[in-house]
């Protein structure tokens, strides 16, 4: 590896986007990047600015207008990046699956490489999938994960599926 | 005259842990006018509720906010008893009224940690999220979880506490006040937060009165209006005071959290001190016919649940009134003449949840 691709593993930087849940992964979040669980040793640093980002923790079910959002977002980001998604709303829905307002998972709406399950997702557990997600960044992990039944359009890497009320499995 | 342009404040801000967006119409360093842009945690959980059986339900209104989330449950678990007419037993009214102060002291911590680092002042935001922790513990003590605590059921608490858990919490307590007590003179009287805060975001106690603020805004403006004074869960046996400030600015609203969170403790001391021994879950059957209305002070203020049946398994229509959207037409009042750089400070200073207000 280069010294850039070093680097980047060794201090990646993290922005922090909700999507439209209850909020308590999104405290857990904060919760993991201060002193007592502390996700700032690994050289890990929150940032507000996608284009300074090299992972992002997307916490919530995906709401349409939201989704739009997190879209952008993802593309401005440089890559390589890696996307988090964490809480149990943000793998499937989870309590919210049915409402009408949403797309069931982040990975209806983005290429998505770790998942971290719970309701609400534990710091540990959000620090363990920050870590995991580094694979990306070195290189060394396989394509990202893409919702299954989406129409092809649209799924290469770096482009992502329209998010539109008619798009989603329901 | 200067040109107008148009500022996009959001959705996506480093100070908002959530997606809020103000369109601000600025000239030069002015604010003009504000437009809050909402809808981006829009789930639809009230047309949810109605296709769930009222137990089900706890587990979903818990989950309409995470700060809050006891309180969410406490609300509509005290309209379902009087739709049903039935009343928790007096250990669990106690037992609410410890975690929703414990509710209480984590989300006024999460504040003002957050306001600290709108102020600039990093080392502040993580002194106030290491207390926070503290009170984290506290209530893991108790519940067993952090966020979504899933205490409260219908007609009471579902699982009592033995002495050990209230020996454990009576000490973790001790060690919270201490922790607060070594934070507090900084925002009480640190130059930069008072810098920041003095002064910024001013509404009167007449403009907060016409524009229905609620919670600790009206009270940093002078209104007496505390929630907590009708009388639910355990308060009405509980001595305390509304704590009210008259300056009316950022800084006001900061010492009135700052201030409750003092109250909070104490709240549970005297809560711990008088809870007395039986039942914590009252037994219901059946469904309940009617409508009815239950209010409680949330940290942001003034919650209300309002719920119809027609005797069927599910609701027929459930209302959440949150304080948040009764906050905002004061934000876009505060908004309106300040500089941009004060921007962050005074929106964060209403403690905006959007989670609660867009459901």
């Amino acid at each position: 590896m280069g010294f850039i691709s070093t680097a980047r593993v060794k201090s990646p930087w993290i922005m922090h986007f909700e999507t439209g849940s209850c909020n308590g992964c999104a405290i857990e979040v904060f919760a993991a990047l201060t002193p007592v669980y502390d996700l700032e040793r690994f050289g890990i640093l929150n940032t507000g600015n996608p284009k300074h980002a090299d992972i992002m923790l997307v916490t919530g079910c995906v709401s349409f207008r939201a989704g739009r959002v997190l879209r952008n977002l993802y593309h401005q980001m440089p890559g390589p990046k890696a996307v988090v998604a964490i809480g149990v709303c943000a793998l499937t829905g989870g309590i919210f699956h049915d409402c009408y307002n949403l797309a069931p998972g982040v990975d209806k709406v983005i290429p998505v490489d770790v998942y971290v399950p719970g309701c609400a997702a534990r710091p540990e557990a959000i620090i363990a999938g920050t870590v995991m997600a580094l694979d990306r960044l070195a290189g060394k992990a396989g394509p990202p994960n893409i919702a299954p039944g989406e129409p092809r359009r649209g799924l290469e890497e770096g482009r992502v599926v329209e998010i539109a009320p008619g798009n989603s499995d329901k | 005259m200067p040109g107008r342009t148009v500022i996009p404040f959001g959705p996506q801000h480093p100070v908002f842990p959530e997606p809020l967006q103000l369109r601000l119409t600025m000239e030069e360093e002015r604010v003009i006018d504000a437009v809050p842009a909402l809808g981006y945690m829009h789930r639809g959980i009230e047309q949810l509720a109605q296709t769930k059986d009222y137990a089900q339900n706890v587990f979903l209104m818990e989950r309409v906010c995470g700060i809050c989330s006891f309180m969410h449950a406490l609300c509509y678990c005290q309209s379902v008893e009087s739709l049903l007419g039935i009343e928790a037993p007096p250990r669990a009214r106690f037992m609410r009224t410890i975690q929703a102060e414990l509710g209480r002291l984590q989300s006024h911590y999460l504040w003002l940690g957050l306001v600290a680092d709108a102020c600039g002042f990093e080392s502040l935001f993580m002194q106030a999220w290491r207390n926070r922790e503290m009170i984290m513990d506290c209530q893991e003590a108790v519940s067993g979880s952090r966020v979504t605590i899933s205490t409260c059921a219908i007609g009471g608490c579902r699982r009592d506490w033995d002495d050990g858990v209230l020996q454990e919490l009576t000490r973790r307590l001790d060690d919270v006040e201490r922790s607060m007590d070594a934070i507090a003179p900084v925002f009480f009287e640190d130059p930069l937060v008072k810098q920041r805060t003095v002064g910024a975001g001013i509404i009167t106690k007449q403009e907060a009165t016409l524009l229905g603020a609620v919670g600790p805004v009206a009270r940093a403006s002078g209104i007496v209006e505390d929630m907590r004074r009708l009388g639910y869960a355990a308060y009405d046996e509980l001595d305390f005071k509304p704590v009210v400030e008259t300056s009316c600015d950022s800084y006001a609203r900061m010492i009135v959290r700052l201030r409750e969170t003092f109250q909070a403790i104490n709240l549970i001391r005297q809560a711990l001190k008088k809870m007395p021994a039986g039942e914590v879950l009252n037994k219901w059957k059946g469904t309940p016919e009617g409508e009815a209305i239950s209010r409680v002070e949330q940290p942001r203020g003034e919650l209300m649940y309002y719920i119809r049946s027609n005797g069927g398994k599910n609701p027929e229509r459930l209302r959440i009134r949150t304080p948040t959207l009764s906050n905002i037409p004061s934000l876009v009042k505060m908004l309106k003449g300040s500089r941009l750089s004060d921007v962050p400070v005074i929106a964060l200073s209403i403690d905006s949840c959007i989670s609660c207000t867009e459901r």
